[in-house]
């Protein structure tokens, strides 16, 4: 998957969590959390996600690094390589 | 009166409700008055089509539809109640502080729904419980529907659920009753919510017993109490939820008061799974009459149980011929023809639909009732069409639930203090 793709992604589950969240204004490099109205719920409904589609167990020491939308791509880019 | 008195008279000053024809009390009565069902057909996992009653209503009126989705069906019932009872009730936060608010939830049962749905969605893994989602215990906790509420509205006193089948939204409200007697909180935010309809299991167990209704002339006609023609029970969900308050301060805030919870009881059959059993039904309303201080004759509406099963029908119509003999002005009738039976929540959002007879003298019909069963032969048994009464002041209701569970509520119209 591209970064872009691997992006696309992100929005697409973090939008299917919370349908009336605004991601137009979405800043890559700050926290979600402090951006969106989510919680440790709301992360572990992203990984599960990701396992769902993917295939891939993320875990929970590497939880940190899906702070941002960044973050998040760089550390999705290698376990998504050849999706 | 003095005023302690006054201050262990427990009044209801509130309504919510959501059910398969109406998400307000308004549009209940008008629609039980018109015997309107919209009970209809659903497509169930696993089981097929099926007569069903299903709520609609605003959803995200009172909260996000992310928190929808992250909670239970039952959750997002009682939040919409719950506020709605508020409303009705004209309280809000300033009235009573939040850790003097009590939450009291009948359900018949919860987490079914749930379980259910997670073990499908695993069986789409190869059972992989890697795939078993981590809202499962929050959601399926028994307090859930309860907690829920007082998340919503910032509640910080007790809340909790009470488990008792078929009879657990009067057992809720009975449970508000004694706690505020108890003086545990203030103000109490009792009643029942029932998710059944999205368990496949619910309606298979029901079918399996030989109970769950149909009628080939369409889902409108499956739930049919009394009549000849029955053959079991049309699941519904719904909720309904009171405001309970002490007399004495509804007096004081000048709230609209729809009636005193003047009289109540439980018991227990003590002898079998799933047959109910009159005797102790009978005993059960005499209880709930002798606390209240009234005869039998002092009823003028009576809300019965009767869910359209063979044998549960002919218990309950005996057991009121027992105790409601010559009772010539005590008028007979059955709201789960029209809406279903919406299990935990029956015997309140039954309730619900009655009090309004305080102000209107009419007793709503029981729909569906072609052939009278002999053996349900009832004097005054209201059917058809709505009934104008000379005065509508006293309700009984009954609710009556599986395992030998029994309950009534009485409530009187307030209008001498």
């Amino acid at each position: 998957m591209t970064l872009q793709e691997i992006k696309d992604v992100l929005l697409e589950i973090i939008q299917d969590i919370d349908e009336e969240a605004d991601l137009t204004t979405l800043q890559p490099d700050q926290a979600l959390r402090d951006q969106l109205d989510l919680d440790s719920m709301d992360f572990l409904d992203i990984v599960m996600e990701l396992r769902k589609r993917y295939k891939i167990q993320i875990p929970e020491a590497d939880y940190p690094r899906l702070a941002t939308l960044e973050s998040c791509i760089t550390y999705l880019e290698p376990l998504l390589q050849g999706v | 009166m003095d005023n302690q008195a006054q201050h262990n008279r427990i009044v209801i000053t509130g309504v919510g409700l959501v059910a398969p024809n109406a998400s307000n009390l308004k549009e209940f009565r008008a629609n039980l008055l018109k015997g309107h069902s919209v009970i209809h057909e659903i497509d169930l996992r696993y089981v097929g089509r099926v007569p069903a009653g299903i709520c609609t209503f605003e959803e995200t009126r009172y909260r996000k539809k992310k928190e929808n989705k992250r909670g239970t069906r039952a959750g997002c019932l009682g939040v919409y109640c719950a506020h709605e009872a508020l409303l009705d009730a004209g309280l809000d936060q300033a009235t009573y502080p939040v850790d003097r608010t009590g939450v009291y939830i009948g359900l018949t049962e919860h987490g079914t729904v749930e379980t259910e749905n997670e073990i499908y969605n695993i069986s789409q893994y190869n059972y992989n419980t890697d795939f078993w989602t981590h809202h499962h215990n929050p959601r399926t906790v028994l307090n859930n529907p309860a907690g829920e509420i007082t998340m919503s509205l910032g509640i910080t006193g007790p809340h909790y659920s009470i488990g008792g089948a078929c009879a657990a939204g009067n057992a809720a409200l009975i449970q508000g009753v004694q706690m505020l007697r108890l003086g545990e909180v203030d103000l109490a935010l009792a009643g029942g919510i029932s998710e059944s309809t999205g368990s496949f299991g619910i309606f298979a167990s029901f079918r399996a017993q030989g109970a769950l209704a149909s009628h080939p002339d369409g889902p409108t006609k499956a739930c049919r109490p009394f009549d000849l023609d029955r053959n079991g029970i049309v699941v519904s969900e719904g909720a309904s939820i009171f405001t309970l308050e002490r007399l004495d301060r509804a007096l004081a805030r000048g709230a609209k008061i729809y009636g005193e919870l003047v009289g109540y009881a439980m018991n227990s059959d003590a002898r079998d799974f799933v047959l109910p059993y009159g005797p102790r039904q009978a005993e059960c309303m005499t209880l709930a009459l002798q606390r209240a201080r009234l005869a039998p004759a002092d009823i003028d509406i009576l809300n019965t149980h009767a869910t359209g099963t063979k044998q549960g029908d002919i218990e309950e119509c005996s057991a009121i011929r027992q105790v409601f003999r010559n009772c010539d002005t005590t008028f007979i009738n059955n709201t789960k023809s029209i809406i279903g039976h919406a299990m935990g929540a029956a015997g309140v959002l039954e309730l619900a639909g009655n009090l309004p007879a305080f102000e209107d003298n009419y007793v709503h019909p029981t729909i569906n009732l072609d052939t009278i069963d002999p053996e349900c032969e009832l004097p005054n048994l209201v059917a058809g069409e709505p009934r104008r009464i000379k005065r509508a002041t006293t309700i009984l209701n009954n609710s009556f639930g599986m395992v030998g569970i029994n309950s009534v509520v009485i409530v009187k119209k307030i209008d001498e203090i």
